[in-house]
């Protein structure tokens, strides 16, 4: 865990822990801090801050029958909420959006795959899969994109991103990530804007045509 | 989950009178299913945490409701309370936050791995003792801030800013959040230095 280079902003972090982070780049920064012991201290911090704010919130009296009715449910049944595991490369963050179940790739071209979590006008939450030595697909972006590697390793203009790294790139940032030789690269890619369905091939070929 | 229950209770060690009440309370109620602890946190954290959510915009009464479903949480899961890694002030904020959040998307939020600590692992006073001293310091960090910085504060971590406003923003108490993180690094070397990855 000590090879992760590339973290998470503090204020991405500080946005994280007071909940307000689009749903599909709060996938990845949960993502990110289950395999990175330097931002998860960062996170507990960030709550420490949120803990010392709820300290001196002004109190407000609580009605009297609260304190009854909450007591008279401490030994109530209830369900607590399922709790994912990691499962190999997969964090438990990651097995959450994936539902449990296994990747279910679909194939872009060129070798490369990519399985769809959840995709709305809000954002998107996918994994890729790049064989080694090729170039990441749909890498122009519309808004923001946090890229986090969960195997192997891909290389850009900006750096080496190895697993547990997580990239984070707005629409001006022009770069070209291509997977390094060796293992296949799999990467959970989660961005705030809604996904453009199109084929590898013609959005490779974007910048040639300036589309 | 149960492990937690097999280790020294922290209240053996010499250094109990010096933790907070809070504290003490949270871990009666996690080691002893403690009721009286618990109504105890009820007494300290039910109205803060009411005024808390009413400024993120709830009614009295939404409030309330969240109120219950925080302190409930506070019981079932107190297991994973760790003095060493948080305060407890800082455990119940993530709770509230949490609450809000899958109320007001309807979907529960990501979060990350629980770490699982060693069974039978030795509470370790001093540590969180020093969790306490910097929950203290940062609360005087916030006291000296200017009363616009601090609204900026107060905006970020109830919600109200988007990361690229908390970014653009310079009146964070950054150097206390440093000294804190380097505190929690520490620890958590030392708890993971034997785990498996
Ligand atoms: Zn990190």
């Amino acid at each position: 865990m000590s090879a992760i280079t590339h973290h998470i902003p503090d204020a991405m972090l500080a946005a994280y822990a007071a909940g307000n982070l689009p749903h599909a780049f709060a996938v990845a920064v949960a993502s990110h801090v289950s395999l990175c012991a330097e931002c998860r201290v960062a996170l507990e911090a960030h709550q420490a801050v949120g803990g010392a704010v709820l300290e001196d919130t002004g109190a407000v009296a609580v009605s009297s029958s609260l304190k009854d009715n909450i007591l008279a449910q401490l030994d109530a049944p209830f369900t607590p909420e399922p709790v994912y595991e990691r499962n190999g490369i997969f964090p438990g963050p990651v097995m959450e959006a994936m539902n449990g179940r296994a990747p279910r790739w679909k194939k872009l071209g060129m070798g490369v795959r990519q399985d769809i979590l959840s995709a709305d006008a809000n954002g998107s939450v996918r994994l890729l899969y790049i064989p080694p030595r090729q170039a990441v697909p749909d890498h122009s972006h519309n808004g923001l994109e946090l890229t986090l590697v969960l195997q192997g390793s891909f290389s850009d203009e900006t750096g080496r991103f190895g697993v547990g790294d997580l990239e984070i790139a707005d629409e001006n940032l022009e770069h070209t990530p291509v997977a390094d030789p060796g293992e296949a690269c799999i990467c959970l890619a989660a961005t705030d804007a809604r996904l453009r369905f199109r084929a590898l091939v013609p959005r490779l070929l974007q910048p040639l045509f300036r589309i | 989950m149960a492990r937690r229950y097999e280790r020294t209770p922290v209240s053996q060690t010499e250094t109990e009178t010096e933790l907070s009440e809070q504290t003490h309370w949270m871990i009666a109620v996690r080691d002893n299913r403690d009721r009286n602890a618990f109504a105890a946190l009820f007494d300290h954290f039910a109205p803060r945490l009411k005024g808390f959510i009413i400024r993120s915009g709830a009614s009295a009464h939404q409030a309330e409701e969240i109120v219950q479903d925080v302190m409930l949480t506070i019981w079932r899961k107190a297991a994973m309370f760790d003095p060493h890694r948080a305060q407890v002030s800082a455990w119940i904020y993530q709770i509230a936050r949490n609450r809000q959040i899958d109320i007001a998307r309807k979907e529960n939020r990501p979060m990350p791995e629980e770490l699982k600590e060693e069974p039978g692992m030795e509470p370790d006073a001093s540590q969180i003792l020093a969790i306490e001293q910097e929950a203290g310091q940062l609360k005087q960090a916030l006291a000296t801030l200017k009363p616009e910085q601090r609204e900026i504060v107060e905006k970020a971590y109830l919600g109200e800013l988007t990361h690229q406003e908390i970014s653009a923003q310079t009146g964070l108490p950054l150097g206390t959040i440093k000294s804190r993180i380097r505190l929690g690094l520490e620890r958590l070397r030392h708890e993971l230095k034997d785990l498996k990855q």
